[in-house]
């Protein structure tokens, strides 16, 4: 049992709880708003279709491989360790595959490494970018993401680049 | 921007599939992708009714007003449009506290919630406002108090301090989201002036 293991059902206990005491008809609310949740989700459903369809044949091209391979030597020469490279490429697409990826890092470098550590920041700064952008403006139907994306990778770019730095800078290794 | 990302990576994995003689496992991917995504929709489909729930029950017993005003004052400069005590500025806050303590997977349903919210009061609903940019842009960024999955690999793999990499994570995580709200702030001001149609229109509206 770890401390983070109390969050979520305290706060589900708290808010019916509050929700009994200030004399809300706790049930029927509940069931009210899952219903409107779940009307969202099948809204949703049609944009994962289209994004993980992509995204998963993406992955399995190769492509990722031959753009890593030749990011590699272009980022080792500012200092950033080519073991990470897959890692941050990986991350903006896919949350699961990235996960897995740094998985092995960690099995491979262990985690008190300079490589475990750097992967270790990178996974827990930063985001699956293209998903997030797509379920959150597929489920409304926004088609012209304007400046969204540009202004994501910023973050994504950033967190790669910041993630050696702090190790270096704040671990000392 | 969806048309481009979604035609690109097609089309892309197809090229460098047969480049690299990968067609058989990127048909395959295709097949199970499509599949992935109900399985990713059934999992969503019980939080998003779960959380769905829980907000509307906060809501009225009149909790999240009350985090939503500690939290808007803060907020407000990134949602220009949004107005106060709207259910757009409920749903933000919510989905903004989530992502701090690491519930991702109350995160997205209320982010999902805040996006319907915003697209109620968007002029232009294909196009995304101001506001919805720097929503993604918040949730793009990984601002959380605790990596907590991140923290619980390192253990697996024998860290001496699995939470040794906290300040980095929170100094990392901090900086590139603010560059992206930087980087957010100056494009849309760019794309303005480039495209003053939608600038037209949004002046009508403030």
């Amino acid at each position: 049992m770890k401390p983070t293991d109390f969050i979520i059902p305290c706060v589900l206990a708290a808010v019916l709880l509050l929700g009994a005491v200030k004399r809300v008809n706790v049930f029927d609310t509940f069931v009210e708003g899952a219903r409107e949740g779940i009307g969202t989700a099948v809204k949703i459903l049609p944009a994962l279709v289209a994004l993980m369809t992509a995204v998963g044949m993406f992955r399995a091209s190769g492509a990722l491989e031959l753009l890593t391979g030749a990011l590699e030597p272009v980022l080792a020469s500012i200092g950033i360790p080519p073991e990470v490279v897959p890692l941050a490429m990986l991350r903006p697409v896919t949350g699961s595959g990235a996960m897995a990826l740094f998985d092995g890092i960690l099995r491979e470098h262990g985690a008190d490494s300079f490589v475990g550590r750097v992967a270790s920041v990178l996974q827990g700064s930063t985001e699956t970018t293209f998903y997030t952008v797509a379920v959150y403006y597929g489920s409304v139907g926004i088609k012209r993401t304007r400046h969204t994306v540009p202004s994501a990778m910023t973050a994504d770019v950033a967190g790669l680049l910041l993630s050696v730095l702090t190790v270096r800078m704040m671990l000392g290794s | 921007m969806m048309t481009w990302l979604f035609a690109g990576l097609v089309v892309l994995a197809v090229c460098f599939g047969a480049g690299t003689g990968r067609m058989g496992e990127v048909s395959g991917a295709a097949l199970a992708g499509c599949g992935d995504a109900v399985e990713l929709f059934l999992t969503l489909l019980g939080t998003m009714a779960l959380w769905g729930g829980a907000m509307r029950v906060a809501e009225k017993a009149k909790v999240t007003e009350k985090l939503a005003g500690l939290l808007w004052p803060v907020l407000s400069k990134l949602f220009p449009d949004v107005k106060k005590g709207s259910g757009a500025a409920k749903a933000i806050c919510m989905n903004v506290i989530s992502n701090i303590f690491g519930l991702g997977n109350a995160a997205t349903p209320l982010g999902l919630l805040a996006m319907q919210e915003m697209q109620r009061d968007n002029p232009t609903p294909d196009t995304a406002s101001d506001s919805m940019v720097n929503f993604l842009v918040l949730n793009t960024a990984c601002i959380q108090l605790i990596p907590t999955t991140t923290a619980a690999l390192r253990a697996k793999y024998g860290s001496g301090a699995p939470l040794e990499i906290l300040p980095c994570v929170l100094v990392t995580s901090l900086c590139s989201l603010a560059l992206a709200l930087m980087m957010a702030f100056l494009l849309g001001g760019l794309g303005k002036r480039r495209a003053p149609a939608y600038g037209r229109r949004e002046a009508v509206r403030g």
